[in-house]
């Protein structure tokens, strides 16, 4: 077990190494929602999916859609790792013509599941698909990533519903709770807590966990599969922009930039 | 002549192509009743999904059963269709260019007691301009069952308008309908109009009553708003005096935009019936609305003339 959650928690700093060197000194990306989900998204695709890189459309596998598109970099830095797309394209972020859009496009990029970035329809999507796996009798399960701030969004509100109506237990979503939004933090711009006693009674079971801690991680991703009848909502308490020290709890890092030096300076630490 | 409603028309071919394909699957946001998809519940309940009065997350819900390789028809009234989900078809949809069918029924002016809360006069416009969507209005019944085939075979997505009343027959039962393709209804020399949904049956009328003024008009129904055939507009027109476009939708973003800019090289002289840049308003009857926004076949008639003066 030990030796999983180095290997996990190391790939995890990779993941972060990777953002932060696709994103580049001097150029604005989503450092710090993509580096607070880094851990669970590694678990995800490290660990607890079924999904094949050699065969991305496998009817089989288990899906995971990012409703928080603005993430991306975290998705694109795990999918090249796995070997869905050579590492090389990471660098091609964002230019003109590149498979590697500002937002997940599907159409792109082997591994991307749906056209996110337009906040709240991630969920509805997942919804769809986990409500689509019923009717075809398959077992596969259906991942979905939303933002803290992204739940002020009515639409959450209405997948929320549906989910519950239609018993979607095939259905994990997990929020990404680090606390801050573009603007500032989520408590003073716009609360969208309590999180855990909205969605119980919205009729989801919920878990709460530390979304850096592979274990807990780990356990929250088990405990989901155990329960039925109703889809379960994992509550993960992260920090904006964790692991790069300047970015960590600093709303500036949703779209910021890296000088050159803090450039060094967060690749520095990411390889110690 | 048989009159016929489209949307029992299309409940009955929904049904249809249930039985023919289990890859079709059906949401609703509480109006089944009156856009018929409730026909479709009753024969394939596991196969119809009821999403509450919630149309943003039926929509991007739809786009979910898409990617595990359904055929998702999404019902409600055309305002609310194409309305209050406008970016979750863009997004989620038509960026990704999923099979997901926006059925926009009760649309333009059809649901005459509602007012203009209820009344779709611009979704056309709001449809057409997102890239990747196929924009269809159908004449009447007939055209109506075979859109709705021709879309569920169309491996994309595509909003379709249907109408609240009855309609009278005028596509042919033994013509085949393709996506894109205008058709002449009406031969003529002088005139040539070109029609959508109710509006095809009004140029026909306005043809018949200038037949006997010695005015031969051409009626095209273009059914197919997008892909919009350019060409063919421009074919149709070519020797013609002049051009009338007839639609019941504003004439902004709709048919008389399409055809102008189809039309944009020529210096043919050109009119639109259509709904001034307003909104509907509650009626007793359809018909009392079509007169009161100018979109009778006495409209295209003085449009027509208005043009040969």
């Amino acid at each position: 077990m030990n030796s999983v959650v180095n290997d996990l928690e190391k790939r995890a700093k990779e993941i972060r190494l990777n953002i932060v060197k696709m994103i580049g000194p001097g150029k604005t990306g989503h450092f710090g929602g993509s580096c607070s989900a880094a851990d669970i998204v590694t678990a995800l695709y490290f660990w607890k999916m079924r999904h094949d890189p050699k065969n991305p459309k496998w009817s089989e596998r288990d899906r995971l859609i990012l409703s928080k598109g603005h993430a991306a970099i975290v998705q694109y830095a795990a999918l090249a790792m796995c070997g869905y797309f050579p590492e090389e394209e990471l660098y091609g972020l964002k230019k003109l013509g590149s498979m590697l859009q500002g937002h997940p496009d599907l159409r792109k990029i082997a591994g991307i599941e749906a056209n996110t970035g337009s906040l709240g329809q991630g969920l509805s999507i997942s919804c769809g698909i986990a409500a689509g796996a019923k009717i075809d009798g398959m077992g596969y399960k259906v991942y979905c990533i939303v933002g803290d701030g992204e739940l002020a969004e009515g639409q959450i509100w209405e997948a929320a519903m549906a989910a519950a109506h239609y018993r979607l237990d095939n259905l994990t979503g997990i929020i990404d709770c680090n606390k801050l939004q573009a603007t500032g933090a989520i408590k003073e711009r716009f609360d969208t807590f309590p999180m855990k006693e909205k969605w119980e009674a919205f009729g989801w079971n919920t878990i709460e966990i530390d979304g850096h801690d592979m274990e807990q991680i780990m356990d929250g991703l088990s405990c989901a599969d155990k329960v039925k009848g109703k889809p379960t909502m994992i509550i993960a308490h992260t920090v904006k922009g964790k692991g790069i020290e300047i970015a960590e709890n600093n709303a500036a890092f949703h779209n910021g930039m890296l000088t050159k030096e803090q450039y060094e300076l967060a690749c520095g630490a990411l390889m110690d | 002549m048989r009159m016929q409603n489209q949307r029992q028309v299309y409940g009955q071919e929904l049904v249809e192509l249930g039985r023919e394909n289990e890859r079709i699957v059906v949401l609703e946001a509480d109006l089944g009743k009156s856009t018929m998809s409730c026909m479709f519940q009753q024969e394939f309940p596991e196969r119809y999904f009821e999403m509450g009065i919630a149309e943003a997350n039926m929509v991007s819900f739809a786009a979910g059963l898409s990617l595990t390789g359904k055929i998702a028809f999404v019902n409600s009234f055309a305002v609310f269709a194409a309305g209050r989900p406008y970016d979750q078809i863009r997004q989620g949809v038509c960026i990704g260019r999923l099979n997901v069918k926006i059925i926009g029924s009760s649309a333009g002016l059809s649901d005459f007691g509602d007012g203009a809360t209820h009344q779709a006069v611009e979704d056309i416009a709001i449809m057409r301009a997102i890239p990747n969507l196929t924009v269809i209005a159908p004449c009447d019944g007939v055209e109506a069952k075979k859109a709705i085939r021709a879309v569920a075979e169309l491996d994309g997505p595509a909003y379709v308008r249907i109408s609240r009343n009855d309609m009278q027959d005028i596509f042919p039962e033994e013509q085949d309908f393709e996506i894109g393709k205008p058709y002449v209804v009406k031969e003529g020399r002088d005139v040539a109009v070109f029609a959508a949904g109710v509006m095809v049956s009004m140029a026909l009328k306005a043809a018949e009553q200038l037949e006997a003024e010695g005015i031969s008009v051409r009626v095209v129904n273009v059914s197919t708003l997008k892909p919009f055939n350019d060409k063919a507009v421009v074919e149709l027109s070519r020797g013609m005096k002049g051009v009338v476009t007839a639609e019941e939708h504003s004439y902004i973003g709709g048919l008389a935009s399409a055809a102008a800019y189809a039309l944009r090289g020529s210096s043919i002289p050109m009119e639109a019936v259509a709904i001034n840049d307003v909104f509907g308003q509650s009626a007793h009857s359809a018909d009392e609305l079509m007169i009161h926004y100018g979109l009778t076949d006495k409209d295209i008639v003085n449009k027509i003339k208005s043009i040969l003066k």
